[in-house]
């Protein structure tokens, strides 16, 4: 099946190609196949597909990359516009769960 | 002894339980009830190493989430295999929500390594993580705090044992996050359960409602009027809980809540040509303001279920569609008490 996509032109994704390393952690680590390898450096070939989970920062030995991460969930959003917090799932205190 | 484990073998010093690579029924019960949300809060297993098979020094380390239901699918997929299960204690949250609210992190894989003394158990440094757990461990600090190689296994656990063959590779299948009818099917049960406090409430107003006329309130107004206008409330939740997930990728619009406008439009259209939209126009046209507002709210909020949604396209969509669901819920009301009354 194609693969899903969301709004375009909207993702905060960064990668500073002349930091990178070209290890090819965000390759591995992304789980929807944004990033390509060649000529030594990552590139972003599919930003639109991103939904900003943030792995691909996180495991940048080199922090080449930078990305406003969170949960792209709408109940989320509105937890955090209710309590005045970051955005997050409803559920996040230590004794429950979700998701 | 849980029901998952079988024995135990002892290895420097200490004891590790030995786990089944087969479910049995109460596992099966267990995951049909925690997808409704029975007993959510309590389905975890103790965070700590087991064993899978009759493991040695040299066998590989698997790491998961204290989920019972991640950590069964873990254990099913390592049938045939000797090796090791290490679980971080994420509060009982499945390993990608864990790893975004960073209790599957850094700082409990290396805290764990060392409570269960890793390095005393195998010789080799290699560990495999499940690859959505990278959106909380860091791979290089890992290394750099505990002398293991973090492997990003795949997606699936259904993957492990072919990425084990492959020489720790996985290929782009693997690594890819799908939703599939099915993967979105699973996630109705829950979605339904979560918003049943919105069900319900608007329900009681829609049914006190209900009991208007231009003659006052009526006991007969509440029985001929009341179940009508429930039913129409339940169509509505269906249609953003049930009708827009299992269409998702069919129906047009790339936000969700014009998707659950879409769906709500539809189901009053339906609604509306079987007469069942009241006995006025103006009660017809406050079901179609409340049922799109409900069906677009809840469709909106199938963002968090869905695995491909950035926080800050959700953002962007919430900014124009919550102040017109909310404004769409609040005219239909109004329509609603006034065709009551006219």
């Amino acid at each position: 099946m194609k693969d899903m996509i969301y709004l375009t032109d909207v993702v905060t994704l960064e990668l500073f190609e002349e930091t990178c390393n070209g290890c090819g952690m965000c390759l591995k680590v992304c789980p929807h196949d944004v990033f390509e390898l060649s000529g030594k450096k990552a590139h972003i070939i599919r930003r639109d597909y991103c939904m900003e989970c943030g792995a691909c920062a996180l495991n940048c030995p080199v922090n080449a990359i930078t990305v406003n991460s969170g949960v792209g969930c709408a109940a989320g959003i509105i937890n955090g516009l209710l309590n005045n917090t970051e955005p997050s799932c409803g559920c996040s205190d230590s004794n429950s769960s979700c998701c | 002894m849980k029901s998952y484990c079988n024995g135990s073998i002892s290895i420097s010093d200490t004891t590790v339980p030995v786990v089944l690579t087969n479910l049995r029924f109460k596992d099966y019960l267990g995951a049909a009830m925690v997808r409704w949300g029975i007993s959510r809060n309590n389905f975890r297993v103790e965070p700590g190493l087991y064993a899978v098979g009759t493991p040695d020094d040299s066998s590989d380390i698997f790491v998961t989430a204290n989920y019972k239901l991640s950590f069964d699918h873990v254990r099913k997929n390592l049938y045939g295999i000797d090796g090791w299960i290490l679980v971080l204690d994420t509060k009982g949250v499945n390993v990608w929500c864990a790893a975004g609210k960073g209790t599957f992190s850094t700082k409990e894989l290396v805290k764990r390594i060392k409570i269960v003394s890793l390095d005393k158990v195998v010789k080799h440094r290699r560990i495999i993580l499940p690859q959505l757990g990278a959106t909380g461990v860091a791979a290089h600090k890992i290394k750099e705090e505990t002398g293991f190689n973090v492997h990003y296994g795949p997606v699936r656990a259904s993957d492990i044992q072919k990425f084990v063959s492959n020489g720790y590779r996985a290929d782009k299948e693997m690594r890819k996050v799908t939703f599939n009818l099915s993967d979105r099917i699973k996630l109705i049960p829950n979605d339904f359960m979560y918003g049943k406090f919105y069900l319900l409430g608007a329900m009681l107003v829609i049914f006190l409602i209900s009991g208007l006329s231009n003659d006052g309130i009526s006991y007969k107004n509440f029985s001929d009027e009341g179940l009508p206008s429930i039913l129409n409330i339940l169509f509505a939740y269906m249609s953003g809980i049930i009708i827009t997930p299992v269409l998702l990728p069919y129906i047009p619009a790339r936000q969700f809540s014009i998707k659950g406008f879409y769906t709500g439009l539809l189901v009053f259209l339906i609604l509306f040509f079987v007469d069942f939209t009241g006995d006025n126009l103006v009660e017809k046209t406050s079901w179609f303001f409340i049922m799109t507002a409900i069906s677009s709210f809840l469709a909106m909020n199938f963002t968090g279920s869905s695995t491909y949604t950035s926080l800050s396209g959700v953002k962007k969509e919430m900014k124009i569609s919550l102040p017109l669901q909310i404004s769409f819920a609040i005219i239909g009301v109004v329509l609603q008490i006034i065709g009551k009354l006219i």
